[in-house]
């Protein structure tokens, strides 16, 4: 007997023959689909802390995937979960991406465990971006606290790469105390570049600790910028972005030049389980990144 | 659109010709409630006297069957230090009849976010395209009911053969041309002027006799403004925290993705689960900091995205008018008391 109903069969969309991209966004696919990627290496940055350098295992797969600084990326590790986590590198760099990831739940303690050579998935890259080409030709503030150097450390590696094209460059950075410094091995590195100035505070110091102690936005109060050549990034917890963020406009940088990354519970990335959003915004897609004046904007944001 | 109208024995036969090949679904009287009225359910039919056309709503929408409570979204398969992930969409056929307007529209919504532009979601759009919807007018208003208000007690779209009860036979608006086919298996007549006067003379009937009205008009604007108003510790107060009202809501479609490993460790389910933004943890993060811990936050929250969220982004509330929220909530809270409260906060 002839069949009334014939199924119908999504995988045979042209859409979803083609390969995985997620950059594609209005293409149908396999939305649930990671990519295979392997640890290539490890490094520990502080008890907490640990970064990840992670790589895709097929190579057509790796070639395609490309992100922007401020995006991130759902990690997955099967058998435990999926987390968002943002990229800490420069897009620039083809061997590897890096994830600074600090052990803070279930997925996270798990990864904290994993060796060298353990299979992960990555989907992704998801978010906006921080506007680094429109930033082009002024001076730039990269502020972070505590673990908001992690996606910071994407912009600065983008504007170190591209030097010219900016003008006085300030990496600032606050922790609450010396061990939990974050990428302390780049410090030196960073600082000896012409006209980056990096400046490092913590708040409560141990009894080797040289530099300034207090709060981050003490350490603005020896910058003096062209509030109209400047753009800002801050990366860091609500209360701390709020603080310098306010006190940068008080230094006349228009709320709509100043970049923050906001961090909320998602379980899918792309605008579909709500789980991270805020107000009538979704972090996963019309953030993470968000400028400033959004960000007032936004109910229950900060 | 097409017009045509079926005799109640023809349709029975169409229905009877689907049964024999693929999966249908349609309202069944499940049980009856306290105050001894029926209580229906969206059910598999074993036959078309299983169904109920002219039931007045059903406890649960019917996006189950587009939004399963659980789904399995992928499978990890595990071998010695590597894994493979499986992933399958839902590819059987099936014919889902007596949807009312509200579940119609409340698909419509849901399309906007799973179906459109912007990461189009496989898992929907296959159950989607697998679905053949019979949609049917309601006799009279529900209890509560108030599709009116929010424009969702007419349907233009989003079904494939759309019915209204005209006596002794349907007016039937054809949608799709797989239901146009499927139709002219049976006797089908087009549209006489009386068939036309009928339909317009049952509509009128139905657009006069509802009891409640909402005006949603200002509620974006309202919600924004009222965000810090005592209206929601009063109804966040009563709130229980169950997760109910997003359960049997046909557009609520917030859900948590949980593993679960088999026993044996050979392989790793991905399971997608409904879920409400009025559960406790619906945006807690890890290290254990809630972005809404109060209960009076996230009923605000349900209702701020309803009516303002959803409007921003897609330029309608995702609200139905349906009642089900209201009817079944366990403290009470009925939906057009809460946006009547805040509106009164306004007009103070």
């Amino acid at each position: 007997m002839k069949k009334i109903m014939h199924p119908y069969d999504i995988t045979h969309e042209t859409d979803m023959v083609e390969p995985l991209d997620y950059n594609r966004r209005s293409r149908l696919k396999d939305v649930d689909r990671s990519f295979k990627a392997e640890i290539t290496n490890i490094i520990r940055l502080t008890d907490m802390e640990k970064l990840f350098q992670i790589r895709m295992v097929n190579d057509d797969d790796w070639k395609r995937f490309s992100f922007l600084p401020g995006q991130f990326v759902m990690l997955e590790l099967p058998g435990y979960g999926e987390i968002p986590i943002s990229f800490s590198s420069s897009p620039s760099i083809k061997s590897t991406i890096e994830l600074c990831i600090r052990r803070a739940g279930k997925v996270t303690e798990a990864l904290h465990k994993a060796k060298r050579g353990a299979i992960v998935g990555l989907r992704g890259p998801f978010g906006t971006y921080f506007p680094m080409e429109q930033m082009k030709g002024n001076n730039i503030l990269l502020i972070a606290g505590g673990l908001g150097l992690a996606p910071l450390r994407a912009p600065i590696s983008f504007v170190i790469e591209n030097r010219a094209d900016f003008q006085n460059v300030y990496i600032l950075y606050g922790a609450k105390n010396p061990s939990q410094l974050l990428f302390d091995y780049q410090y030196d590195q960073w600082n000896r570049i012409d006209d980056i100035t990096l400046e490092v505070i913590v708040e409560e110091p141990d009894k080797n600790w040289i530099g300034p102690v207090g709060m981050i936005t003490k350490l603005l109060d020896d910058i003096t910028v062209p509030a109209d050549e400047t753009y800002a990034i801050v990366c860091g917890p609500p209360i701390m972005f709020k603080f310098v963020c306010n006190r940068l406009n008080a230094m006349g940088i228009p709320m709509q030049r100043m970049f923050v990354s906001l961090e909320r519970r998602m379980h899918c990335g792309i605008g579909k389980c709500c789980r991270c959003n805020i107000g009538s915004s979704y972090t996963c897609i019309d953030g993470p990144v968000f400028d400033f004046w959004t960000v007032m904007n936004l109910k229950e944001a900060i | 659109m097409l017009y045509k109208t079926i005799d109640k024995q023809d349709f029975k036969d169409l229905i009877d010709i689907h049964l024999r090949d693929v999966e249908c679904i349609g309202p069944q009287q499940v049980a009856t409630n306290a105050k001894g009225k029926p209580v229906y359910q969206f059910l598999p039919l074993n036959a078309f006297d299983d169904m109920t056309l002219h039931y007045d709503t059903t406890e649960y929408s019917a996006k189950t069957y587009f939004l399963p409570y659980r789904e399995v979204m992928s499978t990890f398969h595990f071998t010695d230090h590597d894994w493979t992930q499986e992933i399958n969409y839902q590819k059987h056929p099936r014919v889902i009849i007596g949807l009312h307007p509200c579940d119609i529209n409340g698909l419509l919504k849901l399309d906007k976010v799973f179906a459109k532009e912007f990461h189009p979601n496989p898992y929907y759009l296959s159950r989607r395209g697998n679905t053949l919807i019979i949609g049917i007018d309601c006799q009279k208003p529900c209890e509560g009911g108030f599709c009116a208000s929010v424009g969702s007690d007419t349907v233009t779209h989003g079904f494939d053969l759309f019915l209204t009860d005209i006596g002794d036979r349907y007016f039937v608006k054809v949608g799709t041309d797989r239901a146009f086919n499927a139709i002219n298996k049976v006797n089908v007549r087009d549209i006489s002027e009386e068939d036309r006067k009928l339909y317009l003379a049952k509509r009128n009937q139905f657009e006069a006799s509802f009891t409640k009205a909402v005006h949603i008009e200002n509620l974006p604007n309202l919600l924004d403004i009222e965000f810090e108003s005592d209206v929601w510790k009063k109804w966040g107060d009563k709130c229980l925290s169950c997760g109910s009202c997003a359960m049997v809501c046909p557009t609520c479609y917030c859900y948590g993705v949980t593993e679960n490993m088999s026993m044996d460790f050979t392989k790793s389910e991905k399971t997608k689960q409904l879920y409400s933004c009025n559960l406790y943890d619906f945006a807690q993060v890890a290290g254990g900091h809630n972005f809404r811990p109060g209960r009076d936050t996230r009923l605000k929250y349900r209702y701020y995205h309803q009516h303002r969220g959803f409007v921003d982004t897609f330029g309608q509330p995702m609200c139905v008018g349906c009642n089900r929220c209201g009817r079944v909530c366990l403290a009470g809270i009925n939906p057009t008391d809460v946006i009547h409260d805040i509106q009164m906060e306004h007009g103070r």
